[in-house]
Order: structure tokens, then C-alpha cells, then sequence
């Protein structure tokens, strides 16, 4: 009796100390960035684009452009497909009886699998060898949001699948009752009781986009100028923090760049949280 | 039987791939009138009453030999969206859409064709009417339909059954998670619907079968697990002079 009360008290500590651990190491890493960061932050630093050259002067105006046109484009291209797959699988797939559309339906649910844990720079050489080289569109707004694409397509269908799976049968069977037919059904009952899971996939995709360097190292290219059009080479926010760094002598302003980023992510996931409870009503 | 039959099944054999569950059924459904389905677990009734609207078609590898007729048509003829709007359904689970109750009435009209906002209003007061649930929600109609009470989410999902007028409504055991007052008012629907239109009910409580049908079949496996129609007849000589032992041994609780 005595040494169970001790084990229980002994694993609940180490469990503390792993949670106290976990929450310190999280909070220096974003302590250090936000105190070093936000001392160079003014509205200068937000709309005055970057100049390019080794002292890294200038602010991130064209960064932030950059990264809203690349997650914008990116989205348009990703959400469709995703979205769309995500409905094939969970709602037409398994009522097919073909054996060879079963095959490769199981097939593409193990793409998919592993697609989702390919690094994401094997998608940026892919990008690289197909869009930016072999299409001839170069480095650009237009790959990178390809390749892009092909990076967040899988959490878009996975995420659209379990909130397709996750509505009852029992929506469909009395929808299909009454004699709708099975698109229907999907559109005007399942869709709209799934539509907050799905959202939330999209706006984590958001968020991959914000964060991912390496994959658009190799496909957007990395010019500091105001992207212009799909076809203008770019540098989003991340990326700019990765040349601040490497490339400049100016590292105080890489750390404000993070800092702003840091900021953007935890909107981002606020914006998961408030979205998914207003639809979720 | 002399009266008018609105459906009938013919020699009607269901599979689930390889397991036969319902063997070579027979029967006619009277119009206007209530016809039970009674018969152990596992017995088949629910894959019958879910054939009369091919709801069975969701399930891969379903099979089916033999036919069912409504109003004379075969139902594997004509058109799955046709058959279910004459062929109406009403579930074990009240299944409500996450919508307004408005909305979850006017579901199936609008699916039908029907976007005129007044004659959608006119159908939903109608229908929730026949459902005996108008004076409970007619102020709340923007509410959502899940905020209702189980038995008030039935009566909904009869009401959104009847929007399309059909002329059967299937009830897969409607009233089995109800309490007992829903459940009474289930039935006292039932026999009012029953002027106006036929119903088939799925049932587990004999008592149940007994007060509310004027038919009743009794389903049964047999040694391959299929479901074998027994006895079907009036509900009064089913339950007082049935023909079969089996039937017998079951409406007096010696089995099931």
C-alpha cells in the first residue's frame, strides 16, 4: 500500500518535471527571440522593403507580401485537390467494388501516408526539376506554390478525411432516404457538418507554407524585391530570416524577422481555434 | 386478402456477399394500414424493411434475387431516387440533420425541386402538423433540430419523411430509443397516419406489434441463418390463433 502511494507520487513528478521541462525550453526559445527581436521592431521595419547587400538594410515589407501571395496561391491550387480526394476517398471509394480501383485506391491512401512524411526539400528538388527547369517557369511565385502544393496536399486530405469520417452515417442514410442523390447528400449534409475540420486543415496548411525555408529555397528563389506577378521570383518571410542570417551581418534583424513570424504562427493558430468553434456552433 | 396492395414482394432473397440473409420472402403490404414486422434478433427484419427502399443498395456486395413491386413496378426498374421519394424511411436513431428544423423539413422538397419560400413554408407547416409536432416548435422553426427532445427529434424526422409525400413510410423500430411517453405518441401518429398513408414497422416489442399493426409478419432463421418469412396475416389472428408452432412459441415469450 505504502510503495504504491510512492510509485503514483514518483511518476506523477517525473511527469511534472517533463511538462515544466517542455514549457521552460518552449519559452526561452520564444523569450530569446521575441526580447531580441521586437528591440529592432517599428513600423518602419514593417513598411520599408529589404536593400539587399551584405549589412542587410531595410525592413520586410516585401516578405510579408511574398509570403501572403505565396500562401494565398498555394491554397487556391491545394485546397480543391485536397479537399476533393479527401471526399473521394471517405465518400466514393469503398463503394466501388472493381477490384482494380480498390487496388489503387489503397494505393493512393498509402501515397498519401507517406507523402506526409517526405522532408520537405525532396518536394523543393522536385519542384525545382520539374517546374522551375523543366516547364521553364523559373524560380518563381508560380513553383513554389506547385511545389508547395504537392507539401500540403497530404495534410489537406487527411485532415478533410477525418472530418468526413468523423459525421455520422446516420446523416447520410436519412439524407439518401428522402432520395437525394449521393452528391447531394455530400454537399448539402456532410460537407457542411464536416466544413470545421476541414478548415482546419487549411489553415495548418497556412502555416507550413509561413514556416517551410528549404522546399522554397529551391523553387521561389530568393529575390528581396516586391513579387509582382505568379511568374516573380520572391523571398517570404522564413526565407528571409534563413539569407538575414547566413547571408548578412545583420543577425539582430533576422531575429526580428523570426519574432514577427513567431507572432504570425500563434495568430494563425488562434485563428484555427476561433474558426473551428464559430463553425462548430 | 382482398384488399387494394400497394407493395408486394416476390420470391425476394437477399445477400451480404456470401450470407444469404433473407430467404425467399413473399408477401403483400395493404394499403392504409399498419404491418408489423416481428421476429427474433438477427432474424432479418431490418434488412427487409430496408429493401422496400433499396436502402440495402449501400451496402457492398448486397445481392438480390427474386423482386419487390410497388404499385406494380418493379423497384429495381425504375429510378432509386423515384422509389425513395414514394418509399419514405424513418430510423431506429431519431437522425435529425444538423440544421433548423425549417430546414431539416424542407430538406427533401428542396432536393425535389421546390425553392418557392412560401410554398416550402406551407409544406413544413403541413407536414409538421401530420407529425403532431407544429404546436410544440411553430415559434422555433430557426431553431436547430438537434435542440429538440428525442421523442420531438422523431416526430421531425417523420415530418421531414412526409414533406415529400410518399405513399409508404418505412419505421425501423421507431420508437425503441424512446421513453415510454414518446413512444405512445409515436403510435397514436401512427394510427393516425395510416389514413393517408401505409406504413411498415419494424418492431422488437410484441406488444407493440400488437396494439398499433393490422398485419404482422413473423420472421424467423432458418439453420443457414437466413430470414424465412413464417406467418404473415391479420395482426388479430396472428396473435390469437397463429397457424405455426413457431409463431406460437414466439408471441408467447417461449423464445427470442
Amino acid at each position: 500500500m505504502k510503495l504504491r502511494t510512492v510509485k503514483q507520487h514518483m511518476a506523477f513528478s517525473a511527469m511534472w518535471v517533463a511538462c515544466g521541462l517542455t514549457l521552460a525550453i518552449l519559452l526561452v526559445v520564444i523569450g530569446y527571440v521575441m526580447i531580441k527581436g521586437f528591440a529592432l521592431i517599428n513600423l518602419d521595419f514593417f513598411l520599408t522593403s529589404p536593400r539587399g547587400g551584405l549589412s542587410g538594410e531595410g525592413g520586410i515589407a516585401s516578405t510579408i507580401i511574398a509570403t501572403v501571395y505565396l500562401v494565398i496561391t498555394t491554397l487556391v491550387f491545394a485546397t480543391p485537390l485536397g479537399v476533393g480526394a479527401g471526399i473521394f476517398l471517405v465518400e466514393y471509394a469503398d463503394s466501388i467494388s472493381s477490384r482494380f480501383v480498390k487496388k489503387l485506391v489503397a494505393s493512393a491512401r498509402f501515397g498519401v501516408e507517406t507523402l506526409a512524411g517526405v522532408p520537405s526539400i525532396i518536394f523543393g528538388l522536385f519542384g525545382y526539376a520539374l517546374f522551375v527547369t523543366a516547364l521553364h517557369f523559373g524560380f518563381s511565385i508560380l513553383s513554389a506554390a506547385l511545389a508547395g502544393t504537392c507539401l500540403v496536399i497530404p495534410v489537406i486530405i487527411r485532415t478533410t478525411e477525418e472530418a468526413l469520417k468523423a459525421v455520422p452515417m446516420s446523416y447520410r442514410e436519412a439524407s439518401l432516404a428522402i432520395g437525394a442523390g449521393k452528391w447531394e447528400t455530400v454537399w448539402k449534409v456532410v460537407l457542411p457538418s464536416a466544413v470545421r475540420g476541414i478548415s482546419t486543415g487549411i489553415v495548418l496548411s497556412a502555416g507550413r507554407i509561413v514556416s517551410e525555408t528549404a522546399i522554397f529555397y529551391v523553387t521561389l528563389g530568393g529575390s528581396y524585391r516586391t513579387p509582382t506577378s505568379l511568374m516573380s521570383s520572391g523571398r517570404t518571410m522564413a526565407l528571409h530570416v534563413y539569407y538575414l542570417a547566413m547571408e548578412t551581418r545583420a543577425f539582430d534583424k533576422a531575429l526580428a524577422t523570426a519574432a514577427v513570424l513567431v507572432v504570425l504562427i500563434i495568430l494563425l493558430n488562434l485563428v484555427i481555434n476561433t474558426v473551428s468553434r464559430w463553425l462548430s456552433r | 386478402m382482398t384488399e387494394d396492395v400497394v407493395m408486394k414482394t416476390r420470391g425476394y432473397t437477399l445477400f451480404y456477399g456470401g450470407f444469404k440473409a433473407l430467404n425467399d420472402i413473399t408477401m403483400d403490404i395493404p394499403v392504409n394500414s399498419i404491418t408489423a414486422i416481428i421476429g427474433p434478433s438477427g432474424c432479418g427484419k431490418s434488412s427487409l424493411i430496408r429493401s422496400f427502399n433499396r436502402m440495402n443498395d449501400l451496402i457492398v456486395d448486397s445481392r438480390v434475387e427474386g423482386t419487390i413491386l410497388v404499385d406494380d413496378e418493379d423497384i429495381y426498374s425504375k429510378d432509386v431516387v423515384e422509389l425513395r421519394k414514394k418509399v419514405g424511411m424513418v430510423f431506429q436513431r431519431p437522425n435529425p440533420f444538423p440544421k433548423s428544423i425549417f430546414d431539416n423539413v424542407a430538406y427533401g422538397p428542396r432536393i425535389h425541386g421546390t425553392r418557392d419560400r412560401s410554398k416550402l413554408a406551407a409544406i413544413v407547416e403541413k407536414s409538421l402538423r401530420d407529425s403532431a409536432l407544429w404546436d410544440e416548435v411553430k415559434d422555433d422553426l430557426d431553431k436547430s433540430a438537434l435542440s429538440l427532445s428525442g421523442g420531438q427529434q422523431q416526430r421531425l424526422c417523420i415530418a421531414r419523411a412526409l414533406a415529400v409525400e410518399p405513399e409508404v413510410i418505412l419505421m425501423d423500430e421507431p420508437a425503441s430509443a424512446l421513453d415510454p411517453v414518446a413512444t405512445l405518441k409515436i403510435e397514436e401518429l401512427m394510427e393516425k397516419l395510416k389514413r393517408k398513408y401505409t406504413i411498415v414497422v419494424v418492431t422488437h416489442n410484441m406488444q407493440q406489434a400488437a396494439r398499433v399493426s393490422d398485419y404482422t409478419a413473423f420472421l424467423l432463421t432458418d439453420v443457414d441463418r437466413a430470414g424465412n418469412l413464417i406467418e404473415f396475416g391479420r395482426t388479430s389472428e396472428i396473435f390469437t390463433k397463429p397457424v405455426d408452432k413457431r409463431t406460437e412459441d414466439y408471441i408467447s415469450g417461449r423464445f427470442g
